[in-house]
């Protein structure tokens, strides 16, 4: 079946549903999400916790309770969206794209677009991407897949549970399966500072009296049918594991919350460049990919922290699609945006000038006092922003107010602030 | 005395320093907002929590729909409100928002559905 539409949204997480509610927002009637779960929501509907919409609602949420929010809103502005379906193919054009999905209720479908907003998310880094030694049993699993196994479907995966990585995802799984009645041995983490909020090491470490083996990495696998135990040694300052210091953790499951990968399948199918650092596509400060009229936005963009901000990104991405949409697009010379002391990433890449750009920005490491200076080729300062501290996990948004016409390039970098 | 503590009232996570005797606070340093103080007066005398879990449900496209606490609970008691709740079996549809488990432990707190699920109808 061939169709045609003004926009395709793919994927009806977070991300969007607020880029579709955007769109129609803007004017643009005609547009489609495709969503290859069952239900709309994305991973939101898992994450059964608080802490959600503070930004957003002004109101503490659980995730589903966020994701509802934007559901509601969908639906009460008639957003077209189709559920089991699943976008195989993005072939890119010179005016339009063509999006191939199959669909359980409406088969294979060519939808022919003018715009397409990539709304993946993300997925999990793995066992095999950190390469753990050891042998393969089963109960070794990422803390996302014992999330949906307990918070779904109602299962406990496992009795006597270990989980590698202090970001968010582990801490909160840590607790959730102490509720349910596991016993959680302890969480080991390779850096010497914690990955995620401290509100989550009191409430769901601290709490529960789990211990946190900071600066320790997992140097092995014991079990053959079943994980039986696992060695955890330390790292020295050039994070190389001291086995000879190691000690063995009995369990029978192995959680994993060692970071998000962009899903980005789709966009390396269409040939969409890809930034190197955040594994997610190249994008100017109207969220547009380097091809004209593929947009992008959420966590398959960059991995963000908080759902509130994947919203507001996500509705400014919708809103620029639109404008794409009703007046086309003259294109303009983007500049480089390059990374300076101490900053992981920065998006957008590049950006066109005469105009303003949010930022969005993670520091390489944590740092205290420091400020952040976006400055033009010429030494002009741009932008200056003064910090307490800063952490990777704590991602930046500074918005630039006017990049002058004519400027060559930008930097962003953190300098140590000026002692008064 | 003197403790510090970490405030969990949202993601900021503002480290305080709290001066207090046996029964009253004294003194509270390094909250971001007044929600810091509320903390630091419950987490010191009556520490409480919000519990967040599932509940069985028959009836709908998932075996279980997340609830919550309407509002946190003694922390002692979070373990009790689990229990509670995993001895409900609920029927669809459920509603964001309503009640599904009223004055759990009568603690006086609701637990409440924090998603819509509805009725699926098999051939």
């Amino acid at each position: 079946m061939k169709m045609e539409k003004e926009a395709v949204v793919i994927g009806g997480g977070p991300a969007g549903l607020a880029a579709a509610t955007a769109l129609r927002k803007a004017g643009i009637e005609d547009v489609l999400v495709l969503e290859r779960e069952a239900d709309l929501g994305g991973i939101l509907l898992q994450c059964i916790h608080n802490g959600f919409g503070l930004h957003r609602f002004k109101e503490e949420l659980t995730g589903p309770e966020y994701a509802e929010r934007y559901i509601d809103l969908v639906q009460e502005q008639g957003i077209e969206c189709w559920t089991n379906s699943c976008v195989l193919d993005i072939i890119r054009g010179d005016m339009r794209h063509e999006v191939i999905v199959l669909s359980t209720e409406h088969g294979l479908v060519r939808i022919n677009a003018r715009a397409v907003v990539l709304a993946m998310g993300c997925r999990e880094r793995n066992r095999g991407n950190i390469n753990i030694p050891g042998s393969r049993p089963a109960g070794i699993m990422t803390a996302g897949t014992a999330q949906k196994l307990v918070n779904i479907f109602g299962y406990l995966p496992g009795r006597e549970v270990a989980i590698l990585g202090s970001g968010d995802i582990g801490l909160i799984m840590a607790r959730r399966m102490t509720w349910e009645g596991a016993h959680i041995k302890g969480v080991v983490e390779i850096q010497n500072y914690p990955g995620g909020l401290n509100r989550n090491i009191v409430q769901c470490l601290n709490d529960f009296h789990i211990p946190m083996y900071l600066s320790h990495t997992i140097s092995n696998i014991y079990g053959s049918r079943r994980v039986e135990s696992i060695d955890v040694s330390p790292l020295d300052h050039r994070m190389e594991p001291q086995q000879q210091d190691r000690f063995n953790v009995k369990c029978d499951t192995l959680l994993l919350s060692v970071g998000l990968i962009p899903e980005s399948e789709l966009s390396l199918r269409a040939g969409i460049p890809l930034d190197q650092v955040t594994k997610g596509a190249q994008v100017d400060q109207d969220l547009m990919t380097m091809v004209p009229g593929i947009f992008s936005c959420g966590n398959v963009l960059h991995v963000h922290d908080l759902v509130d901000w994947v919203s507001e990104e996500s509705e400014a991405c919708g809103a620029a699609a639109a404008i794409y949409i009703k007046e086309g697009w003259k294109p303009t010379e983007t500049i480089p945006i390059h990374k300076g002391n101490l900053v992981r990433y920065v998006l957008p890449g590049q950006v066109r000038t005469g105009r303003d750009a949010l930022l969005s920005l993670r520091p390489m490491v944590p740092a205290d006092k420091v400020t952040l200076r976006v400055t033009s080729d010429t030494g002009d300062l741009l932008h200056k922003k003064k910090f307490i501290k800063v952490f990777p996990s704590e991602m930046i948004r500074e918005r630039v107010k006017m990049i002058p016409e004519g400027t060559k390039f930008i930097q962003v970098s953190f300098e140590e602030s000026e002692v008064k | 005395m003197n403790k510090e503590l970490i405030c969990i009232n949202c993601p900021q996570g503002c480290p305080l320093q709290i001066e207090h005797d046996e029964k009253n606070i004294i003194a509270v340093a390094g909250n971001k907002c007044k929600r810091g103080i509320t903390y630091a007066e419950h987490e010191i005398f009556n520490p409480v929590r919000m519990v967040t879990t599932t509940m069985r449900i028959d009836g709908a496209s998932i075996p279980q729909i997340p609830i919550k606490t309407q509002s946190p609970v003694p922390r002692e008691c979070t373990m009790g409100v689990i229990e509670q709740a995993s001895k409900v079996r609920l029927t669809a549809p459920v509603k964001v928002g309503e009640v599904v488990l009223a004055n759990v432990l009568n603690t006086g707190v609701d637990l409440l559905a924090t998603r819509s699920l509805g009725e699926v109808v098999t051939a």
